[in-house]
């Protein structure tokens, strides 16, 4: 009686132990065997106190090294550098106290760039509804399901670079886009990246056909990990699609759309990538990473730069701390 | 019992032409996506194919005259340096993910086997790394890279991907756990060290999430614009995407050429998708949810 109407063969589920997948076998044979047990004529296989203390940081030694000296240093420096008017090259770096955050929130032209952003928080609002959509349609039994969710992931994996010009060629003056309302009888098309009432949402757009896949992806695999036994509960209690939707889907994703959420909203703050290749940051385009960087390295502006790099992390950190509030995280947990 | 079985039946009949409509909607909605996602990047190949008079007098909707018509593809090779790109991108590539892999490895196993003081400190001193968007602090690591010396050498590539890869040690970490213990130390009651249980225990086993990060990483390198193109601006140290962003100027009119270079860009990352499908599902979705 119970039909399965769900028909999700858990195509994807755990390809982690298949032995076909061996793709690179890092062999770490060029280091020269440090004994971390030192130890001779103890018994075999007991570490002495010593050894033990000091072993792990042997193999933490290059790890630390790394992440000390390019992540946590440039952001000591970074902030260091914020209340400095350094222009990246003078070796005396005059404290200018917090002038450049003052410059940052009463120079219009330079706060301005942040409602480029929310163009983006649109286009990823109606990402996230689109791979939430997808996802939930290829969830349940589909004719050549694969192909199509091949398809709407492909996008996510392209160089971004070729993306930018395959979509300048897209939205040229006579490029594919007006081709294709040429078709449907669209005569005068707007200046898709030339108005700058147009170029955020072109940009937007593209951002969208990017990056939507990986939200796809990722939604499609929570629903997918949800037990089949409750969608034959629900078949049996005459649930419809909706039903589904709403009282098994949405509850057994949140964690992930929480996730998705947060990286849209940082995506959106820090995009840079497709406004910089596309129009170089032309016609009103421009973005704060943009800005950030031509201040640093083509005015020189190192300290205000940094400030304005200082801002943009404490506006992410802040809205990933929200995140973590609101979809706490209990299914993940190292230490 | 009964009256259960009754309203599903009930329901399936009335929903019947509604089912209908709801199928209909959906695969069209599906083809509608298809559509939109390869459009761009078909109408990009026909242009490709086409030479300068056909590319001028034809629309971009209209099919080349001739699909074997490979001129545009041998001028972006020859004049627009994707030799020199290709050559680039896989030596960074290849390094910087063995890197990489080692540098996640080793930060893992010493995280998850040993017990020291300071671990939880460590612990989320990477966490917290993996919440810094790397792209805000390149005003200062630039100084960084300038001052080691690497500015405008490979090495700069080489070592920032190299180094800021948290995402890399979790999933080694939440790997790790699955590894029973027991095998550790049965090795090391033969006598082996630290060094050998790393080396010929634990790595071998964590091939899978080796695999895992290959994909991710390796993508992510090939794909990457800015660290190229801000810290290697020498045209000879062009990758892939900065030999590409630089078609714009030369070959600014020469759409046809331009999208060849493009074509040329995207087919490898077709063939990896095409054969390593679902790894690279599997590796997205572990990589994101960390």
């Amino acid at each position: 009686m119970a039909v399965n109407t769900t028909g999700r063969p858990n195509d994807d589920g755990s390809g982690a132990g298949d032995d076909r997948q061996v793709l690179v076998t890092a062999g770490g044979g060029d280091q020269a065997p440090a004994r971390g047990s030192g130890s001779a004529g103890a018994s075999p296989g007991r570490d002495t106190t010593q050894g033990r203390r000091t072993t792990p940081w042997l193999f933490l030694l290059i790890p630390l090294g790394f992440l000390i000296v390019f992540t946590y240093i440039p952001v000591g420096n970074m902030v260091w550098y914020s209340v400095t008017s350094w222009d990246g090259r003078d070796p005396v770096k005059e404290f200018v106290g917090l002038d450049n955050y003052v410059q940052i929130f009463t120079r219009p032209e330079l706060f301005e760039v942040f409602f480029v952003s929310l163009y983006y928080v649109g286009g990823s609002f109606v990402q996230m509804a689109l791979a939430l959509y997808f996802a939930t349609v290829l969830s349940f039994k589909t004719r050549f399901r694969n192909f199509f969710k091949g398809v709407i992931f492909f996008p996510y994996l392209l160089n971004g670079v070729a993306i930018g010009l395959v979509f300048l060629y897209f939205f040229r003056p006579g490029g594919t886009l007006d081709a294709v309302l040429a078709l449907v009888g669209v005569q005068e098309p707007p200046q898709w990246l030339g108005d700058p009432s147009m170029v955020n949402y072109s940009l937007a757009a593209t951002s969208v056909w990017r990056f939507m896949g990986l939200n796809f992806v990722l939604f499609l695999g929570a629903i997918q990990s949800i037990p089949s036994e409750l969608y034959e509960a629900a078949d049996i209690d005459g649930a419809n699609s909706w039903d589904k939707f709403r009282y098994i889907i949405l509850p057994g994703i949140r964690q992930i759309l929480g996730l998705s959420f947060i990286l849209a909203i940082s995506g959106a703050l820090s995009v840079f990538e497709i406004p910089y290749i596309m129009t170089g940051g032309a016609n009103g385009s421009e973005t704060f990473v943009i800005q950030t960087v031509n201040t640093a390295f083509k005015f020189s502006k190192v300290g205000l730069a940094s400030a304005m790099a200082v801002v943009l992390l404490i506006i992410v950190l802040v809205f990933t701390w929200i995140q973590r509030k609101l979809f706490a995280d209990d299914k993940v947990d190292l230490v | 019992m009964t009256s259960t079985t009754a309203t599903v039946r009930e329901r399936a009949r009335t929903g019947s032409s509604s089912t209908h409509i709801a199928r209909t909607l959906k695969y069209l909605s599906l083809v509608l996506a298809c559509a939109v996602a390869i459009l761009p990047l078909i109408t990009v190949f026909m242009a490709a194919l086409k030479d300068t008079r056909e590319f001028a007098t034809t629309g971009p909707l209209d099919p080349p005259g001739n699909w074997f018509n490979v001129d545009n593809f041998v001028t972006a090779f020859t004049r627009g340096n994707m030799i020199q790109g290709f050559v680039n991108t896989t030596i960074i590539l290849v390094v910087s993910v063995t890197g990489a892999i080692l540098i996640g490895t080793m930060a893992a196993y010493a995280i998850d086997r040993f017990d020291f003081r300071g671990r939880k400190l460590i612990l989320v001193g990477f966490l917290l790394a993996t919440l810094v968007p790397g792209v805000t602090t390149q005003v200062a690591t630039f100084q960084i890279i300038d001052a080691l010396g690497l500015f405008n050498t490979r090495w700069a590539a080489i070592a920032l991907f190299m180094g800021t890869d948290i995402v890399a040690i979790y999933i080694f970490l939440q790997f790790m756990k699955s590894i029973p213990r027991s095998l550790d130390e049965a090795a090391m009651i033969d006598g082996a060290n630290r060094l050998t249980i790393y080396r010929r225990i634990i790595l071998p086993l964590l091939k899978p999430a080796i695999a895992t990060v290959v994909i991710i990483k390796g993508i992510a390198v090939y794909n990457e614009f800015y660290i190229p193109f801000l810290y290697m601006p020498s045209s000879e140290l062009g990758v892939i995407s900065t030999s590409l962003f630089r078609f714009k100027g030369p070959f600014g009119a020469q759409w046809e050429v331009i999208a060849a270079g493009a074509i040329v860009v995207i087919v490898p990352t077709l063939v990896i998708f095409i054969f390593l499908q679902r790894y690279i599902y599997n590796g997205f979705t572990s990589g994101a949810t960390k």
